[in-house]
C-alpha cells in the first residue's frame, strides 16, 4: 500500500481537539510578545522531541538575545526507531505545526523558520509545500501577516539524506549549514551560536503543534491535562505485538498497564520506551507512569510479547547504533561496535560474566563519555535489556547454555 | 566520461547553483538534485560542485560520504530500501526481504546488471505501524506481504 495524505478522524484531548487554521497566529499578534512567553512560560511545557527542555526558556534567551537575525528551526527528522507522531502531525495537522512556527518566529523576533524534513518523508514534501502556498495566499506567511505592520515571516522546508544522527540539533544545524551532520560541542547551544551563527530555537514539531493550542485555549487549560511536572497530552507513537498500533493522544501520567488496555496487547512481555535510545521495561513495572518523571519518552512505544526474544531485540537496537554513529568521538565508534559483539557473542554462548561486566563499564563509559545524545543513550537499551531479561537471556536452552 | 558529458554536467550544476545560490548552505540540496537525476554523485560532479561554490573538493566528498542517500558509485535506476528496525523485522521483514532478492537476484547492497534496481536496507521510516514497510525511490509503502512487494517491484520497471 502506498503510503499517502489522508486525514483520518482522530480524537484526542490537546492536539487531536478541533482548532481553526491560523488561530493562534491571530491571537498571538493580538496579545503581543510578552504575553505569549507567559503563557508558554505558565504552561510548563517541555520539549516533545525527547530531551524534555522547558520550550518558554529557550524561547526566552533568544527573544531577549541581541542579533541581526534569528531563527525557528522545526525538527521533523524523526528518526528515533518506534516514533511516528510527527509524521502524523505533518500530514494531518500541518495547521498546527506551521501556526506554532509563525507564533515562535513572532515571539523571538525572526523572519525565517526552516522545517528540516527527514528524506524519508519526501513523499509528503509536495503537500506541505502546497500547504505553505495557501498560508501566503491568506497572509499568514509573508509581510506584515495579518496586518501587523513589520511582522514579515516565512518558512521554507529543508530535506534531510538519511542519517538519524541529524536530529540532534547541533548535527541538524551542520546539515543545514552544508556539512556533515556532526554534533557539536555544547555550549554553545543553538540559541546562543544556531544557523549560521545566529540565536536559534530548535523545536520538535509535536512542542510547536502543542503551543497553537496553548496559545489559543490558555497556559491553565493546557495544564488540566497530565500530570503536575508533565502537563499536557502527548502523542504515542505504538508499534509492535499490540492488535490496534498507531498514534494515540494520552495525557502525560497514563501507566504502561494502561497503555496496553488500550493498545489492545496480549501476553505482554516488555515494552521498550523511548525507542531504541530507551529503556526496556519489563512486565513487573508495567504500572510505571509515561512521564518525564518517570518513563519518559519522545513518544515510542514498542511492545514485545512472550514470544520475542529480547536478545534478538537488543541485537537489532544495537545494529542501528553501530550504523548511525557518526563516529565523531571514541567511546560512541568503537563502544557501539563492542557492545554489538558482546550480543553475538552471547548468542553463540563465547562469553563469560567478567567479560560481560567489563562491557557493561563500557557501556557506563560511554553514558558520560560521549559527545552526544546518540552515544549517551544507547547503552540504555544494553543495560536494561541485560539486568531486565538475564533469566531468559542467561540461563535459556538457547545461546549456548545448557542445563541438562 | 566523454567531454561532452562532462559538458553537459558542468553545465547542469552551473544552473543549480544560480537557482540555490553559491553559499555553502546550498550544498546539500544541490548534491540531492545531482544524486536524483544521476543515480550517484560521480568524482567529476564533487570536484565542480566544488569549484562552482568555492570549496575544497574534498569537503564535497566527506559530505557526499556521511549521508546514506547519496552516493559516489553509480546505483539503480531505482532504489528499494527496506526498513530493518525491529517492528518491522517482526511484522515480517524477513519474506519481503527473500522475495525481493529472488524476484530481483541480488543481495541486499547490490545493483542488478541491467542498473535498473538497487537493493539496500534502512533504518526506521517511521511506518511502524503499518510495516512492513519500504521506500521505493521517493514513495513508501506499508503492509507489504511478499506478494504485494513483487508487485510494486513490477509495476515500476
Ligand atoms: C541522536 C539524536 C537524535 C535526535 N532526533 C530528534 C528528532 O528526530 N526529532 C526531534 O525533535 N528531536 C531529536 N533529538 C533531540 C534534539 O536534539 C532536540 O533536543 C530537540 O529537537 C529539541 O526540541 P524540543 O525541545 O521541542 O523537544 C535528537 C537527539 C539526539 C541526541
Ligand atoms: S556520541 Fe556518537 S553520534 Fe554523537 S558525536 Fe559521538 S560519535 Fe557522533
Amino acid at each position: 500500500m502506498e503510503a499517502k495524505i489522508n486525514k483520518t478522524h482522530r480524537e484526542g484531548a490537546v492536539l487531536f481537539s478541533p482548532y481553526d487554521a491560523g488561530s493562534s497566529i491571530k491571537k498571538a499578534l493580538e496579545v503581543g510578545r510578552e504575553n505569549i512567553l507567559f503563557e508558554v512560560r505558565e504552561s510548563k511545557i517541555k520539549g516533545r522531541g525527547g530531551a524534555g527542555f522547558p520550550t518558554a526558556t529557550k524561547w526566552m534567551l533568544v527573544a531577549a538575545a541581541k542579533a541581526d537575525k534569528k531563527y525557528i528551526v522545526c525538527n521533523a527528522d524523526e528518526g528515533e526507531p518506534g516514533t511516528f507522531k510527527d509524521r502524523v502531525l505533518l500530514t494531518e495537522y500541518p495547521d498546527l505545526v506551521f501556526d506554532g512556527m509563525v507564533v515562535a518566529g513572532y515571539t523571538i523576533g525572526a523572519e525565517i523558520g526552516i522545517l528540516y524534513l527527514r528524506g524519508e518523508y519526501i513523499f509528503m514534501l509536495e503537500q506541505l509545500e502546497d500547504y505553505l502556498i495557501s498560508m501566503r495566499q491568506n497572509n499568514l506567511l509573508g509581510k506584515n501577516i495579518l496586518g501587523k505592520e513589520g511582522f514579515n515571516f516565512d518558512i521554507s522546508i529543508r530535506l534531510g539524506s538519511g542519517a538519524y544522527v541529524c536530529g540532534e540539533e547541533t548535527a541538524l544545524i551542520e546539515s543545514l549549514e552544508g556539512h556533515r551532520g556532526e554534533p557539536r560541542n555544547r555550549p554553545p547551544y543553538p540559541v546562543n551560536t544556531g544557523y549560521m551563527g545566529y540565536p536559534t530555537v530548535v523545536n520538535n514539531v509535536e512542542t510547536l503543534a502543542s503551543i497553537s493550542k496553548i496559545i489559543t485555549k490558555g497556559a491553565d487549560w493546557f495544564k488540566t491535562h497530565g500530570t503536575e511536572k508533565s502537563t499536557g497530552s502527548k502523542l504515542f507513537s505504538v508499534s509492535g505485538d499490540c492488535k490496534k498500533p498507531g498514534v494515540y493522544e494520552l495525557p502525560w501520567g497514563t501507566t504502561l498497564n494502561e497503555l496496553i488496555k488500550i493498545v489492545d496487547a496480549e501476553n505482554t512481555k516488555a515494552i521498550q520506551v523511548g525507542g531504541a535510545s530507551g529503556v526496556c521495561i519489563p512486565k513487573s513495572q508495567f504500572d510505571r507512569q509515561l512521564s518525564y518523571e518517570d518513563a519518559s519518552t519522545g513518544g515510542s512505544i514498542m511492545i514485545f510479547n512472550e514470544s520475542r526474544k529480547m536478545l534478538h531485540v537488543l541485537k537489532n537496537f544495537m545494529d542501528f547504533f553501530v550504523e548511525e554513529s557518526c563516529g565523531q568521538c571514541t567511546p560512541c565508534r568503537i563502544g557501539n561496535v563492542k557492545l554489538l559483539e558482546c550480543v553475538e557473542r552471547i548468542e553463540k554462548g563465547e562469553y563469560t560474566f567478567s567479560y560481560i561486566n567489563s562491557m557493561k563499564d563500557l557501556s557506563r563509559t560511554m553514558q558520560v563519555a560521549s559527545k552526544c545524545g546518540l552515544g549517551q543513550s544507547s547503552p540504555n537499551p544494553f543495560l536494561s535489556i541485560l539486568e531486565n531479561f538475564k533469566d531468559e537471556i542467561f540461563r535459556s536452552k538457547e545461546n549456548g547454555v545448557s542445563h541438562a | 566520461m566523454l567531454v561532452y558529458e562532462k559538458n553537459s554536467l558542468s553545465d547542469e550544476i552551473e544552473v543549480l547553483i544560480e537557482k540555490f545560490g553559491k553559499e555553502r548552505s546550498a550544498l546539500l540540496p544541490i548534491l540531492q538534485i545531482i544524486e536524483k537525476r544521476h543515480n550517484y554523485i560521480s568524482e567529476f560532479a564533487q570536484q565542480e560542485v566544488a569549484r562552482l561554490l568555492d570549496i575544497h573538493p574534498v569537503e564535497v566528498y566527506s559530505v557526499v560520504s556521511f549521508y546514506n542517500f547519496l552516493h559516489r558509485y553509480p546505483q539503480g535506476k531505482n532504489i528499494v530500501r527496506l526498513c530493518k528496525t525491529i517492528s518491522c523485522d517482526m511484522a515480517g521483514k524477513r519474506e519481503i526481504e527473500e522475495a525481493l532478492k529472488r524476484e530481483l537476484g541480488i543481495n541486499f547492497d547490490e545493483t542488478t546488471r541491467d542498473k535498473k534496481w538497487t537493493l539496500e536496507y534502512t533504518s526506521c521510516l517511521g511506518m511502524c505501524d503499518q510495516g512492513p514497510a519500504m521506500l521505493v525511490n521517493d514513495k513508501v509503502y506499508t503492509k507489504l506481504d511478499p506478494e504485494t512487494a513483487v508487485q510494486i517491484i513490477n509495476d515500476t520497471k
